[in-house]
């Protein structure tokens, strides 16, 4: 195996010119961050609503917060994707589905990945959340309606601030997840991190370089978030349970 | 209002079934191949030799730290050179499918070793310690003791495991190789008819996980019985 490495590659100027090798390659980190941190907040939110619906006794909020977890898990992510892409636009009425078609195609690209990967962990979100509702010994949901507060009460005040602490460390890992699983998101032509890498062994022919540098930085990013959520779940252990799980 | 037309389905489905069968092969080389390979590595990082546990540990970290489409494509860029190198293989002979089958495999392994260690640490450790007092040896404890019941806690984690790994099939995507999804694409795209075939795929994908899960919580009750 011959192989020329040529590490310089990246202070070259890219070929539109504008810019090194090296800045695409930041480009691309920048757009993944960016999509990674926004689905993340649309997981949180949709996935917090949905677990906590999934243990309510209204037996048809229950179920229909479990269908909306089954839908999102049982159909592969990158067929999720082209759905959010391709289908959705076709499906919506004319004039807002123009409006989408119509507009930048990084926002097409970037709306379409957000909802999709935002959708999709809510799903994981939700059922960690309820696993947390569900480890709370009965006796504090009997206590606080006891109490005279109301059911959404007994969720907002005792249950949910448990629940949360207690599901910090699963959902560190739903949070890693999120930063790889953004790379599906290359399939729609997203500039992110792992196309940028393969724009760059199209352009250059140098691809080991490129993946290496694509690959370092995801792990970079899995190290630096794995420290910062390491803070987080120091603070969010509850005294008195092993190691706050 | 968009007007839809199926009918480019019903002649496509022996492609489409072509197609199937390519993610049913590479999801059943990556399982028997992640199990047994995971198996290993789970044995290597619980083991006392520090090198072999420190190997494990990197592989496993490794694997797990990285997206599954950057492994894919590197597979894609390495397995082909290096089985060209060594079976002497002329260039230009298709080997996408042998490259994602081993780079399914080699990446999920990481993953199975995962549960499997976290099943071999569920047997109670007194186990290990009877073994020992009836003159067992290491290999022969974990092979007639412990792995035996670490499995039989392990199987509906294993089988979950390989629902997600079917699904994760389609990525192969990126290297335009045409498993069920793949196929699916193409129809489309050929027709004119992406609508109707990416939600054609994702209803059978939905229909085989949504079976296939309501089958492994109904297995889980059963052997929770036992």
């Amino acid at each position: 195996m011959t192989y020329q490495w040529n590490w310089g590659v990246f202070l070259q100027p890219s070929a539109t010119g504008d810019d090194t090798y090296l800045g695409w390659m930041f480009a691309g980190l920048k757009m993944t961050l960016a999509l990674s941190l926004s689905a993340w907040v649309v997981a949180l939110l949709l996935g917090a609503v949905v677990g906590v619906l999934r243990t309510v006794p209204n037996k048809t909020l229950a179920g229909l917060a479990t269908a909306y977890v089954e839908l999102f898990r049982n159909i592969p992510l990158l067929v999720q994707l082209f759905i959010w892409y391709f289908v959705l636009p076709e499906l919506l009425p004319t004039s807002l589905g123009d409006a989408f078609k119509q507009s930048h195609p990084v926002f097409q690209q970037f709306l379409a990945s957000m909802l999709c990967l935002g959708l999709f962990t809510s799903a994981r979100v939700a059922e960690q959340v309820r696993a947390g509702i569900n480890s709370l010994p009965r006796g504090q949901k009997n206590a606080g309606l006891a109490l005279g507060l109301t059911l959404p009460q007994t969720y907002r005040f005792v249950m949910m601030p448990m629940a949360f602490r207690l599901i910090v460390p699963p959902l560190t890992s739903e949070f890693l997840n999120i930063f790889k699983n953004s790379a599906v998101c290359s399939t729609i032509g997203l500039l992110e991190l792992a196309a940028q890498g393969r724009q760059l062994v199209d352009y250059t022919a140098q691809p080991f370089e490129s993946f290496i540098a694509v690959t370092v930085a995801y792990m970079a990013i899995n190290v630096i978030v794995m420290t910062l959520m390491k803070r987080v779940e120091d603070k969010a252990r509850v005294p008195g349970y092993m190691g706050g799980k | 209002m968009y007007e839809f037309d199926w009918s480019s389905i019903p002649g496509a489905l022996p492609f489409l079934w072509e197609g199937m069968v390519i993610s049913l092969k590479i999801t059943f080389a990556a399982v028997v191949v992640g199990i047994v390979w995971g198996t290993l590595l789970a044995m290597m990082r619980l083991s006392a030799i520090k090198p072999l546990s420190l190997f494990a540990a990197g592989y496993v970290n490794l694997f797990r730290a990285v997206p599954l489409v950057m492994v894919l494509l590197w597979f894609f860029l390495i397995v082909p050179r290096f089985i060209e190198e060594l079976f002497n293989i002329p260039p230009g002979v298709d080997l996408r499918l042998s490259s994602a089958m081993i780079g399914f495999a080699l990446f999920e392994s990481a993953y199975y070793s995962e549960i499997i260690r976290a099943g071999i640490q569920s047997v109670p450790k007194g186990q290990m310690a009877a073994c020992s007092a009836l003159g067992m040896t290491y290999g022969q404890a974990m092979r007639l003791v412990v792995l035996p019941q670490a499995f039989r806690n392990m199987v509906p984690l294993l089988l979950t495991q390989a629902i997600i790994l079917f699904q994760d099939t389609s990525l192969v995507y990126v290297s335009a190789l045409a498993d069920f999804f793949g196929a699916a694409y193409k129809v489309g795209d050929r027709d004119g008819r992406l609508v109707e075939l990416l939600l054609f795929a994702g209803a059978v994908y939905f229909v085989i996980c949504f079976a296939a899960s309501s089958l492994v919580k109904r297995l889980q009750k059963k052997y929770q019985l036992a």
